[in-house]
């Protein structure tokens, strides 16, 4: 009755992300332009750099045999330092965090309380720890209160936009339950909100914990305290193995951290 | 138990005796480590800097404004150091980021036993340490420049892409994997059909990501001598030309708000 | 054709899905492959193409000893078997296309696959099939934008695009509704006629598999416990594989599904009179 019919040979895929041909070659066109004019700004200095390979070598070896006990007594004190600043502001940062995340929640809050607090979110998340760090040491000096200012200065950002983020998705019908008893305000943040936001408050808390130690080791560099100071110390004495050391340790105990709040999140699921 | 039966009935209470007790522990615990750490961290601090603070900060104030806008013109080149160093760095920490996410992920990983655990402590180590001692190191390695810098954002964000990418992989829908292989496919050619198109999502919005925050990372790169804005910052603190570093600020902020406005943009369209 | 002997499964936790196994399937045949869940048919025929290692036992494919191959050959092996999977295992993010082509990746080099660049026989052998299982105008529509009962003809047209000596089905129906359930098995079992395909074919309905195949081996605990015609499946049969359980009702309730399906089926006889003109 009918001719078997013929099937074509070819197939395209189609394109993954941008229909149109035009904008596709626009788009890609421009991004590879603008990678070579990005590539062509590098300079680079081979002579200094093949100079530096024994230096990087050097590195790789203090790296793999690191030396930790000529200068001990300075990184156990860098340590102590960048431990107790890391508490000290995590726990001071998440007390602040907790009202001015709940003061920025959409569906908590006043509008003046709202826009209040969204704009100390911003403001904090606006800057990173390093500029504080800078700004802070000018105006309360040298030493680990600066950095414990700056580390929790930036954790009022991180927790309370995010625990806002997390009150904003609750779910209403519970909160609309405990309204529908005549709960106050207060009652209503304790009996519906809270169950629901203080699993992730705990994980995000253990989370900030470990990034405010990863912090507190690069605010030295510019003078608030902590295991930067040692590290910037030792990598301008040429020191590497001494560096190594103290990369080393710096790993442990984020692995450590990582570690011991992986089993906490579990524990509170 | 919460619900106890004494002589009177039933007794409720949220929880046992017990519990109470114990969590009462545990935040009295977690309060006294607190001032101990506090009393540690604060055993040198000098008070009547603190004291001082208020009036060292207006007085700060006071000097930065009005910035200086002139200062604005020298600022473009090193602007755009800055969003090459990001960009460029971003670009190498993924091209090394994604084997070593191969090499992590346990679904893929040739060696359980040795190459994940190795590839794992690449990711974690590069996660550990910030860009800004990784360009600490560069500078005093390779000299001061943009390349010290680039490679300092590039083996900060193979920790970072690396993570994301290998938790990803981990999280893929086996069936496919399973589909795939049951035509006779290839290692590879499993990976290219089955894993790639089950994370390349994920993945580009965990670079866009990670190049969000690198264009932040590489602006202070330069107070280590790794180039960029951070040059600048650090000549103006060393003179303590405040208006020239509120200009700088500026600059560092806005091009922070656009380059995550683009990022947002860029995530969105691609869920 | 295909000859399965004396085949072992433990896994490592010490469960022992597979007690011996074994059984013949000549060319051309449609075997059902019924019994309760866990009595190990999906690990019988991921077997068969080692997806699970068996642990003992060969599986013969013509004169190839399956189970003696090394990796590498395995590939060879494994194209010559197409598999249809339970929730369809499509690559959900490829497009329809690319899903029917994954079937010869057996066939290709690395560079042809990675580029999409596939001989022009394997693209119109591809058209072909998505024209028999009515699928033609969504070659580029990606597959997680189909339908349940679609996404399963994409499956099969996968499975075909390896030009298969065999094939193994797990569970074809199981994510599917009753209707589109004997759509996919009439497809299925019509494919298996024009091409004189052998085929076993896991599933958990026992009267889907009566209505369709023609031969049903019955798995209890690991073990084969029936093998012969579906009318011999009785209920002695039925208890000895799956224990005891009302079977007459189960069968009344099963009449009263068939009259509802008529329609459908004057449906698909249409549809099998369209695609007989392709075929």
């Amino acid at each position: 009755m009918t001719a078997t019919p013929s099937y074509p040979g070819r197939w395209k895929r189609p394109p993954l992300f941008i229909r149109s041909r035009a904008t596709r070659l626009l788009v890609y066109g421009g991004l590879a332009l603008y990678l070579l004019a990005a590539l062509s700004t590098v300079e680079v200095n081979w002579l200094r750099v093949w100079e530096g390979l024994d230096r990087g070598w050097r590195f790789v070896q203090g790296f793999l045999m690191p030396d930790f006990t000529t200068r001990w007594r300075d990184i156990a004190a860098g340590i102590e330092e960048s431990l107790t600043m890391t508490v000290c502001a995590t726990v001071a940062g998440i007390a602040i965090s907790i009202p001015i995340g709940i003061g920025a929640a959409r569906n908590l809050a006043p509008v003046p309380v709202y826009l209040v607090c969204r704009a100390i979110i911003a403001v904090s998340r606006a800057f990173q720890e390093i500029v504080v760090a800078i700004l802070l040491v000018a105006m309360f000096g040298f030493g680990p209160f600066a950095g414990f200012l700056t580390l929790a200065f930036a954790t009022i950002g991180f927790i309370a936009k995010l625990l806002a983020e997390d009150i904003e998705e609750i779910d209403e019908t519970q909160a609309e339950a405990i309204r529908a008893t005549g709960a106050s305000w207060l009652q209503l943040v304790n009996y519906a909100v809270q169950p629901q936001v203080m699993p992730r408050l705990i994980g995000l808390s253990l989370y900030r914990l470990d990034i405010n130690f990863r912090e507190s080791a690069v605010i030295g560099i510019v003078g608030a305290g902590g295991v930067g100071a040692t590290l910037n110390t030792a990598i301008d004495r040429y020191e590497y193995d001494s560096a190594g050391a103290i990369l080393l340790i710096i790993i442990a105990i984020v692995m450590l951290a990582e570690y011991g709040s992986g089993i906490i999140r579990k524990r509170i699921q | 138990m919460p619900v106890t039966i004494t002589s009177n009935g039933r007794v409720w209470r949220r929880h046992s005796p017990m519990r109470d007790i114990l969590g009462f522990a545990a935040w009295l615990a977690l309060v006294a480590f607190f001032v101990f750490c506090w009393q540690v961290m604060t055993k040198d601090t000098m008070w009547v800097f603190v004291h001082d603070a208020p009036a060292q900060g207006a007085d700060i104030l006071a000097r930065a404004l009005p910035p200086r806008w002139s200062y604005l013109a020298s600022l473009w080149k090193p602007l755009w150091d800055t969003l090459n160093m990001a960009t460029l760095g971003t670009l190498l920490g993924t091209v090394i980021a994604v084997p070593v996410a191969f090499l992590a992920a346990g679904n893929t990983t040739p060696s359980h036993a040795l190459v994940r655990p190795l590839a794992l402590f690449v990711i974690v180590a590069s996660r550990s340490i910030n860009s800004l001692i990784w360009a600490l190191l560069l500078v005093s390695i390779l000299g001061p420049g943009m390349l010290a810098g680039i490679i300092a954002i590039a083996l900060r964000s193979i920790g970072f892409i690396g993570k994301l990418l290998y938790e990803a992989i981990e999280e893929i829908d086996e069936g496919q994997v399973e589909a795939v292989s049951a035509t006779g496919a290839t290692g590879m050619q499993v990976i290219d059909y089955a894993i790639v198109p089950q994370v390349l999502p994920s993945f580009i919005g965990s670079v866009v990501f990670r190049w969000d925050i690198n264009i932040r990372e590489s602006a202070i790169l330069g107070l280590v001598g790794a180039g960029g804005l951070g040059l600048n910052l650090q000549s103006s603190l060393n003179v303590l030309a405040w208006p020239q570093v509120t200009i700088i600020f500026i600059v560092i902020l806005a091009t922070v708000v656009v380059s995550e406005w683009i990022s947002a943009r860029v995530r969105r369209a691609l869920i | 054709m295909l000859r399965v002997s004396n085949l072992t499964k433990t896994y490592r936790t010490g469960d022992k899905a597979l007690k011996g196994v074994s059984f013949e399937v000549p060319a051309g045949q449609v075997v059902g492959l019924i019994g309760p869940s866990g009595s190990g048919k999906s690990t019988l025929i991921r077997c068969i193409n080692r997806l699970v290692e068996p642990s003992s036992g060969t599986v013969h494919l013509g004169d190839v000893d399956v189970t003696a191959l090394p990796r590498g050959k395995l590939r060879t092996a494994r194209r010559r078997i197409g598999m249809i999977f339970q929730e369809y295992a499509l690559v959900e993010r490829l497009t329809v296309m690319e899903n029917v082509l994954s079937g010869r990746l057996g066939y290709v080099p690395f560079w042809r696959s990675f580029l999409r660049r596939f001989p022009p026989a394997y693209v119109s052998n591809a058209f072909a099939l998505l024209d028999r299982v009515g699928l033609i105008d969504h070659a580029d529509k990606r597959a997680d934008a189909l339908s349940g009962g679609q996404r399963q003809r994409v499956g099969i047209a996968r499975a075909l695009e390896q030009d298969p000596e065999l094939l193994l089905v797990d569970e074809p129906t199981a994510s599917l509704d009753p209707r589109t359930s004997r759509q996919i098995m009439r497809l299925i079992l019509e494919i298996c006629r024009e091409r004189r395909l052998p085929a076993i074919i896991n599933i958990h309905d026992v009267l889907l598999a009566q209505a369709f195949v023609e031969r049903i081996i019955g798995l209890r605990a690991g073990e084969i416990v029936f093998d012969g015609p579906p009318d011999a499946l009785d209920t002695e049969a039925l208890t000895r594989i799956y224990g005891e359980e009302d079977w007459a009702a189960m069968r009344r309730q099963a009449d009263d599904d068939a009259s509802d399906d008529a329609e459908s089926a004057a449906q698909s006889r249409e549809a099998a009179a369209r695609l007989a003109g392709i075929a």
